[in-house]
């Protein structure tokens, strides 16, 4: 019963997700007037925002889960942070696929060498980097323990990234809505403001929605092997 | 204290041992100026180019004889279980960890005080004054490099197709010290002192302590029986 229960609070949590960025999209695309320099190229902006900060929380969730991992040792940290790992690298090369195409008539290219645009591909190479070694380690507790120790450090890295790019070089946008000189409701149009909330609540809902789904089917990858386990024995 | 008489017993045994059989220390020297060679024919540079090429070609040097010093810093071990009498001696892993990272060190360091000369000799390059300084960068680089390459280099320990994927996961991880490394040595050829390039050292130097002490604290959990 307890399952049952489960699938249909992720059902609604699916559809909920769906509705959500239904709405986002219907707001960025049709409501939100379009940019005053850029115009319609600039509604990208509604996607590509919620795709690199929910691809943050990924890597956050990831540094989380690794730690506790060490920690306790408990499989379903691992399970967490291996899920979050996958989602984070699909959220990430969204970020890029969706920069690229924003980039190529806003600033002529596809891509440049901009520290934000660099940052972003690194992590990118980091976390494919750590797919790529839970894969290459056959021993489960092994891989497990290898990529959290992968899952902490990448995690660490980030910041030292982020300053040694930055100072290697910018060209990137200003940030366009948080800026230091006035409030983002005095120098953005409201219903952009409106858009971007609504994108990103629906960006999160699909992102829990994808978390739950992916760690569901770890679980069920695990049910699996202890199954075999039982009939071989 | 203990840990660092620890460390120092695993060196030392380390130490003796490359002494014997002269294996890292010879490859990654032959490999280093066997890649100045590469570099020369590949580039083929006008003079008054090759001091603004310098910092990135060294440091790509060290950063492949680095990675085949790293592919076999556990190799001793991973002989005749030596790991395992190892890990079940009464030693602090951490002990374990500041010994690898320090023998990588000691050859990194010793290839390095013979290729950077070297290359000067070869590329035809007139400041030799501004060597010390040079060196003082590469050593924090150079110690960035271990530590986090040790970490790397344990994770990979028992992964299949390991010597290929250390760098994939090695690289990524260690752009900020190339990019102050070579930002900083650019910065001292160009100006002949440090002076705009302090950030970079400052960012070199706290990657080295951070990546130092989460080594130290986490190595108990890299390696494990």
């Amino acid at each position: 019963m307890a399952q049952v229960a489960i699938k249909k609070r992720k059902g609604i949590l699916g559809a909920l997700a769906f509705v959500a960025v239904a709405i986002g999209l219907f707001w960025s695309l049709v409501i939100a007037p379009p940019d005053a320099y850029q115009g319609d190229v600039q509604r990208i902006m509604y996607l590509h925002l919620p795709s690199i900060l929910t691809a943050y929380l990924s890597y956050f969730l990831v540094f989380i889960g690794s730690g506790m991992y060490l920690w306790k040792r408990e499989k379903r940290d691992d399970l967490l942070a291996h899920s979050a790992a996958e989602i984070g690298v699909l959220f990430t090369a969204l970020t890029i696929i969706e920069g690229s195409i924003w980039g190529r008539p806003t600033w002529g290219v596809w891509w440049t060498w901009d520290a934000r645009l660099t940052l972003t591909a690194i992590l990118l190479l980091i976390y494919v980097g750590y797919l790529m070694l839970r894969s290459l380690i056959e021993d489960e507790n092994r891989a497990a323990s290898a990529a959290a120790v992968l899952g902490i450090i990448g995690f660490l890295d980030i910041p030292l990234i982020h300053m040694s790019v930055y100072w290697w070089r910018t060209l990137h946008q200003p940030p366009s809505i948080l800026r230091p000189d006035k409030a983002p409701w005095e120098n953005v149009h409201p219903a952009m403001l409106t858009a971007l909330a609504i994108s990103f609540v629906g960006f999160l809902l699909l992102y829990f929605y994808l978390l739950s789904m992916r760690y569901r089917l770890g679980e069920m990858r695990e049910e699996i092997r202890a199954r075999r386990l039982d009939r071989g024995a | 204290m203990a840990l660092l008489r620890e460390s120092y017993l695993l060196l030392w045994k380390d130490l003796l041992l490359e002494l014997r059989r002269r294996e890292s220390l010879l490859t990654m020297f032959f490999f280093g100026t066997l890649l100045l060679f590469v570099f020369h024919f590949s580039f083929d540079l006008a003079p008054e180019r090759v001091a603004e090429m310098a910092p990135a070609l060294l440091w790509l040097a060290f950063l492949f004889t680095g990675t085949l010093g790293l592919a076999q810093l556990f190799q001793p071990e991973r002989e005749n279980h030596c790991l395992d009498a190892l890990l079940l001696s009464p030693l602090d892993r951490g002990a374990l960890f500041l010994a690898k990272s320090c023998l990588n060190l000691v050859l990194m360091i010793v290839v390095e005080i013979v290729v950077i000369p070297l290359f000067w000799i070869l590329f035809n390059l007139r400041s030799w004054n501004l060597l010390p300084q040079l060196f003082l960068v590469t050593l924090l680089g150079t110690i960035g490099f271990c530590v986090l390459g040790t970490i790397t280099s344990a994770i990979t320990l028992r992964a299949r197709a390991r010597e290929l994927l250390l760098p994939l996961v090695l690289f990524p991880l260690m752009i900020p010290v190339i990019l102050a490394t070579i930002r900083c040595m650019e910065n001292v050829l160009r100006t002949g002192e440090f002076g705009d390039a302090i950030p970079w050292l400052r960012l070199l130097l706290s990657f080295d302590v951070i990546f130092l002490t989460v080594g130290v604290l986490i190595f108990d959990r890299v390696i494990e029986n």
